[in-house]
């Protein structure tokens, strides 16, 4: 099955690809045109100024959207070369593939093992020696093994902000998805939190697909290969996070990095 | 040096400066109103404040106290009526009177099928409830898009939580007793009280599924669950307190009312203990009413009817609180 996945993101050059993705809520546009390539095993980070739709962007690639009644997609995301918006496709399957981690942690009021067996759980997995395996193994992914393995039955609500974020990246890895989506994964947490779950990143993509939603442009800077700007609902310009961080070819690329708007 | 030109100002006073050195004369006098301005804007906003915080104080004071009397009326009367019973019904409260039968056109012997009768009746009402009242806030609050039709449905739930309970006695009496031919039995009785806690029921329900918060669903479905394992495992435990809450009040609510049941369950007198769901039965506020109305000697039962209300609150707050204890259990497994 492995194999087979790879094989298909080599064909196609890329792991997840959205082409002339427009996204409407309502009447408002906002996205346009969004064409955008994701790398296998690379972190790609979204930045923008607050409404410029990065967001949105992000939850449009695992059908989160779905969930706003007045929502419209036009214009194909592939996964593995897959249209995620074609009408057979089960979205429930996609999700699992796709993983997501919010802004705000949100473990479910659950146990720590709990939480993270929840995925195995709804995916019909009874087994319960390969749970418990499944879930130290993914908390040692996650960097947290060590300070809950002695609480794995405590609610994971006790735990603090950043190991809540951490159980919650956990989480997700425990249903091995291939694509990892993170909307601003550290802004509700401290500098220290903050650089645990950056480290955390950098250690994920030797197997993960990453893509990154952030509002500090040195958090984008230090953690990702890609860095792609959006200003507007539209896609200003993307590419190596290196060169758009020092030789940006548009001058509004620029301006935002410089610090002169946004 | 400015010091020093301070001092001497200070010593000299105001008058033999200004004639000594004209350059400084504007300067000082500049200063001296300034100051005086100040001191005067000063002593303004500390009048007023002195003037607005006695006042400010006295509403506050006027008010909490108000707010203080209106919560001490709600204990006060709880106190009194059952300060009152007490005093009226602990005579009549024995051993005898909890599990005998009434005897002697009810002016002795006890109100055991009474006791049994509400107790069936009300946790039949709430079984009847609890789920159709859960299935249609779920649908409502989880699945339901808005538009016209939902509108309707709330509209109607709505109306249906003011409709008087006597209205539902003759709805029971006219669909469940005669068109589905159960008779006055403890069947129609139960669906009928059914009928009644709906709205309460439906209504707590969609208030504790709104409370959960969205980014509970949101992880639950990033995760690769479905619509209904996430609303199964995720949402309905979270919202469970809050769904036992309106379990409690429709408890309450069925096990007290009169109305709905005098067409459709409970009768005068029936020394039997129902046997089946389609036997009649005897309920506490019935009797209380039938007691207190239509008894042949209201006076001789007067103690009894203290005493069958008394036990009849007993019930409620026993039952309420077997639900508070369950509901307080679960809120700290949710934590």
């Amino acid at each position: 099955m492995n194999e087979k996945v790879k094989d298909k993101s080599k064909k196609n050059g890329f792991k997840m690809k959205s082409e002339n993705l427009d996204f409407f809520y309502g009447d408002f546009q906002a996205l346009h045109d969004i064409s955008l390539n994701f790398e296998s095993r690379q972190v790609t980070a979204l930045i923008g100024p607050s409404g410029c739709g990065k967001s949105t962007y992000l939850r449009c690639l695992n059908r989160m959207n779905d969930l706003i009644p007045i929502s419209r997609v036009k214009g194909k995301v592939l996964l593995d070369g897959e249209n995620i918006y074609d009408p057979s496709l089960d979205v429930v399957m996609l999700r699992r593939r796709v993983g997501m981690v919010f802004q705000k942690p949100n473990p479910f009021p659950k146990s720590v093992s709990e939480n993270v067996a929840y995925g195995l759980r709804v995916n019909g997995i009874k087994n319960k020696s390969f749970i418990r395996e499944r879930v130290e193994e993914s908390l040692e992914k996650a960097a947290l093994w060590e300070e809950v393995k002695d609480r794995l039955d405590d609610s994971a609500l006790g735990l603090s902000g950043g190991q809540q974020q951490r159980l919650c990246i956990a989480r997700a890895l425990a249903v091995e998805p291939d694509v990892l989506l993170m909307d601003e994964p550290a802004s509700a947490l401290d500098p220290i939190a903050t650089q645990k779950i950056e480290e955390l990143i950098h250690r994920l993509k030797k197997n993960y697909t990453i893509i990154i939603v952030t509002h500090s442009m040195q958090q984008a800077a230090r953690v990702s290969d890609r860095t792609a700007f959006f200003y507007m609902g539209k896609l200003i310009e993307e590419g190596e996070t290196d060169t758009i961080f020092t030789r940006p070819k548009l001058r509004q690329t620029e301006d935002y990095i410089t610090g002169r708007f946004g | 040096m400015m010091d020093g030109d301070k001092m001497e100002i200070t010593k000299n006073g105001f008058p033999d400066d200004r004639s000594e050195t004209g350059e400084k004369d504007p300067n000082q006098t500049g200063i001296k109103v300034m100051k005086t301005e100040c001191a005067d804007s000063e002593t303004e906003i500390q009048k007023a404040v002195k003037k607005l915080q006695s006042r400010r104080r006295f509403t506050q004071k006027f008010l909490f106290g108000l707010f203080r009397c209106a919560a001490l009326v709600n204990g006060l009367a709880l106190l009194i009526i059952v300060f009152f019973m007490l005093k009226n019904g602990i005579s009549a409260i024995t051993w005898e009177f909890l599990t005998d039968v009434p005897r002697e056109s009810m002016t002795k012997g006890g109100i055991l099928p009474c006791i049994v009768g509400t107790v069936l009746m009300s946790l039949g009402g709430i079984l009847v409830a609890m789920p159709i009242g859960v299935a249609s806030a779920v649908h409502l609050n989880e699945y339901a898009r808005p538009g016209k039709m939902l509108r309707i449905i709330r509209l109607g739930i709505n109306n249906l939580a003011g409709v008087p309970s006597v209205v539902f006695g003759l709805f029971g009496l006219a669909f469940f007793v005669t068109f589905l031919k159960m008779g006055v039995s403890l069947a129609a009785g139960a669906l009928t009280l059914g009928a009644l806690t709906l709205p309460v029921i439906i209504g707590s329900t969609e208030e504790a599924l709104k409370s959960v918060p969205n980014t509970y669903r949101e992880a639950s479905l990033g995760l690769g669950a479905s619509k209904w394992q996430t609303i199964y495992r995720v949402v309905l435990p979270a919202a469970m307190p809050g769904i036992l809450t309106g379990g409690i009040l429709g408890l309450s609510r069925a096990a007290g009312e009169t109305a709905p049941i005098m067409f459709t369950a409970a009768v005068f007198f029936t020394p039997d203990l129902p046997s089946s769901v389609f036997s009649e039965i005897m309920a506490l506020p019935y009797h209380i009413y039938v007691l207190a109305t239509a008894g042949t000697n209201i006076e001789a039962t007067r103690p009894l009817q203290y005493g069958t209300s008394l036990v009849l609150i007993s019930l409620v707050l026993g039952m309420n609180l077997v639900a508070i204890i369950w509901r307080s259990r679960l809120r700290r497994k949710l934590k």
